[in-house]
């Protein structure tokens, strides 16, 4: 077992847990996007950057950092909201997210995330990129405009599908999730139609087809729920 | 005070050896520090290296000696030697000359720490623009392989060690040590979270030093000649030689080595012969493009690793570039930004986004368009990449920016009130 300082009260933790594990089994939460449980972490998005008290106050993704004995943890502050606050402004001035004409609006987490942080309005310019949408799959749609690149459509494929069919293509604000290497997802010949990439997501990004404004509820604890039925082999 | 001048030991062989004849290399003592190493055990080895004080010359300056005891102890028979020669950083062309110059010093290095670590394979990713360097490494690993260098049992020992070229593909962040393993696993250049580290992580999950081609070139020397030897060189904190690749607003822009600790006026003013005749100096940006401005009144600043640290710069590579009177800072600052956009890997969102962000919010300064609370933005942006990015890719445009800010805010200043200089505006047309 190992102690730690959660916000200044002393938890116990197992070898090998991870800070955002640990503070959730006891109550605190830590906002995050490109984590989802279930899916391996990859500590990419920045949402959950905490406080290290006793490393000179070194930030640290939450999701990803593993707990040390005797490590000081704050995981809220003046400091960390604004610094989260401006990383969610980010993504917002990143693409096109007029949440009124979103099939997720009331349904999004990159929207709860703006809410929590209080995020009310965007302070850099809008890079209001021309991206196009892909509506070739029968059932589902990408629409990059709201897409936040958190790579959770791209782990619930390759981890719990195992059909690898969404990848990343091109790099810095170019990054786009691609499938296929890059042909149109009805044109997929890996994608079986499981769905598990829009559950996953956490924005409007991807979509069931024939979703109205606001319709689209998603249910990314399925995730979760499959993997846990499953021995673990890695 | 000590007199600078050029001091010649990794480059005392370039342009007088044909570096495609290892018998060139052997006539001057190449491969005595490998025979030297070999009559060691490997922990004697690491223990000289840690003695010299040699330090990391890709850009962070961790001790080298260090490394390798991490890998030497790392449990697991399976380990890597990886040189990292993929020299991405604008105004760098060190590891170039070396590769180019004389490819069988870096050979030999990598062999003593094959040795010294415990491993039989090493890679050298080399920047895929460097056809020349990678034929001419080689063809030196085959001369190599002849004369029983690399193989097995190299020199009648029991020791076995063989070198593999592998060329990137053209992504600054590649340099990065693991993005650099990522792409050599065949994966896209994502740098890693970190720890672990790459000594008990790293290349398909082994134990990996990896080097700076410039810190491998050092050790046959250290081997052959000792840590006291060394350590005459340079300074306490930062013992040797360095290259400094010079370019800019200079008389003779070109590489030279020199010791450590070398102010970079001496650089500038003597090795570089100063500025072009009627111009005069402006600043300076060292450590490449992820390094500090510098204004002419720092100039006596000794170009080692601490004492640039101290001043709040950086050695990085040690690459100097200067510019004059008819340069415009807002307009260098420009370029920096747009490679750091162009090269950013877009895995993670203070980077990916911030690069962006910045480019957008210099275009405005450029063009007059706005007030200081543009320059006050720029800051946000680079305080949240300096704390929150994954990588030092992102971590470290801070530097540049707010060095630039912070000694040439007048010309930023007066942008924002006067709308484009002649430079901005040459620019802003090439740019569009
Ligand atoms: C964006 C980025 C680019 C880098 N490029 C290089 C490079 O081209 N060559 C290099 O040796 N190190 C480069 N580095 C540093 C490496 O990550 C690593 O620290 C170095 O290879 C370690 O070798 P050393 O200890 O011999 O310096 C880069 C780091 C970053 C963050
Ligand atoms: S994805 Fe979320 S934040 Fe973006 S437009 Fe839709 S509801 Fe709004
Ligand atoms: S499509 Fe959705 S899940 Fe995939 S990267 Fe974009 S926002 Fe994340
Ligand atoms: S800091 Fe930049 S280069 Fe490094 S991981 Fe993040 S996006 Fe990639
Ligand atoms: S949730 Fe931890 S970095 Fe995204």
């Amino acid at each position: 077992m190992i102690t730690l300082k959660l916000d200044g009260r002393e938890v116990r933790a197992k070898k090998g847990q991870t800070i955002l594990e640990v503070a959730t089994e006891n109550g605190i939460r830590i906002p995050t996007l490109c984590y989802l449980e279930g899916l391996s972490p990859k500590g990419t998005c920045r949402v959950c950057m905490v406080e290290i008290a006793n490393r000179n106050g070194k930030l640290v993704p939450a999701c990803v950092t593993p707990v040390e004995e005797g490590l000081e943890v704050i995981t809220r502050s003046e400091r960390l909201t604004r610094l989260r606050r401006t990383i969610v402004e980010m993504l917002f001035l990143e693409r096109n997210h007029i949440c009124a004409f979103c099939v997720s609006n009331g349904h999004c987490e990159l929207q709860d995330l703006a809410v929590e942080l209080g995020m009310d309005h965007v302070t850099f310019p809008y890079r209001y990129p021309g991206l196009a949408m892909d509506l070739s799959h029968d059932d589902f749609g990408l629409d990059h405009n709201r897409c936040v690149v958190c790579g959770r459509c791209v782990r619930a494929c390759s981890e719990v599908e195992g059909a690898f069919t969404w990848g990343f293509t091109g790099r810095g604000i170019d990054t786009a999730v691609a499938t296929d290497l890059g042909i149109p997802w009805g044109l997929s010949e890996t994608c079986t139609s499981c769905g598990k990439c829009v559950q996953a997501c956490p924005t409007g990004a991807l979509f069931e087809r024939g979703m109205a404004t606001a319709a689209q509820v998603k249910s990314p604890e399925i995730i979760r729920e499959v993997t846990e039925r499953r021995p673990r082999v890695f | 005070m000590k007199a600078f001048a050029e001091r010649k030991i990794l480059l005392s062989n370039v342009g007088l050896i044909d570096p495609e004849r290892i018998d060139d290399y052997l006539e001057r003592g190449g491969y005595g520090g490998l025979r030297a190493a070999l009559e060691r055990t490997p922990a004697d080895v690491v223990e000289e290296l840690k003695e010299s004080g040699l330090r990391g010359r890709g850009g962070a300056g961790f001790p080298t000696g260090i490394k390798w005891e991490f890998v030497l102890k790392s449990r697991g028979k399976t380990r890597y030697v990886v040189c990292n020669a993929d020299e991405g950083e604008p105004g760098t062309f060190k590891d170039r000359v070396l590769m180019e110059g004389d490819p069988h010093r870096l050979i030999e290095g990598m062999a003593i720490c094959g040795y010294a670590v415990g491993a039989r394979r090493g890679f050298i990713y080399v920047r895929g623009e460097y056809a020349l360097s990678i034929r001419r490494l080689e063809r030196a690993i085959s001369q190599a392989r002849e004369r029983g260098f690399l193989g097995r049992g190299i020199l009648g020992s029991d020791f076995s060690f063989d070198i593999e070229v592998r060329a990137g593909a053209g992504a600054y962040v590649c340099g990065e040590e693991t993005a650099l393993l990522e792409s050599m696993e065949g994966k896209r250049g994502w740098p890693r979270i970190r720890p672990p580290f790459p000594a008990d992580h790293g290349f398909r999950g082994r134990p990996t030093v990896v080097n700076n081609v410039e810190t491998l070139a050092n050790v046959p020397e250290i081997v052959r000649r000792g840590a006291a030897w060394y350590r005459t060189l340079g300074t306490a904190d930062s013992p040797g030689t360095k290259l400094y690749p010079l370019s800019g607003a200079l008389t003779r822009t070109g590489l030279v080595e020199a010791e450590m600790g070398i102010p970079l006026r001496t650089l500038i003013f003597d090795l570089g012969g100063g500025p072009p005749e009627g111009r005069e100096l402006k600043g300076v940006l060292v450590g490449g493009a992820a390094g500090a401005f510098l204004a002419p009144d720092e100039l006596d600043i000794p170009m080692d690793f601490g004492s640039l640290r101290r001043i709040g710069a950086i050695l990085g590579s040690g690459a100097v570039l200067a510019f004059d009177d008819t340069a415009c800072v807002v307009d260098l600052l420009g370029s920096v930004l747009s490679f750091f956009a162009h090269e950013s890997c877009g895995q993670c969102t203070p980077c990916r986004v911030g690069t962006a962000v910045l480019v957008d919010l210099l275009a405005r300064v450029r063009s007059g368009n706005g007030d200081a609370s543009v320059l006050d933005a720029m800051r946000r942006v680079t305080e949240v990449m300096e704390v929150a990015s994954l990588c030092p890719l992102g971590q470290s445009v801070g530097l540049p920016v707010g060095t630039a800010l912070e000694k040439f805010r007048g010309e930023f200043e007066s942008h924002l009130k006067r709308g484009p200089c002649p430079r901005c505006e040459a620019a802003t047309e090439v740019h569009a």
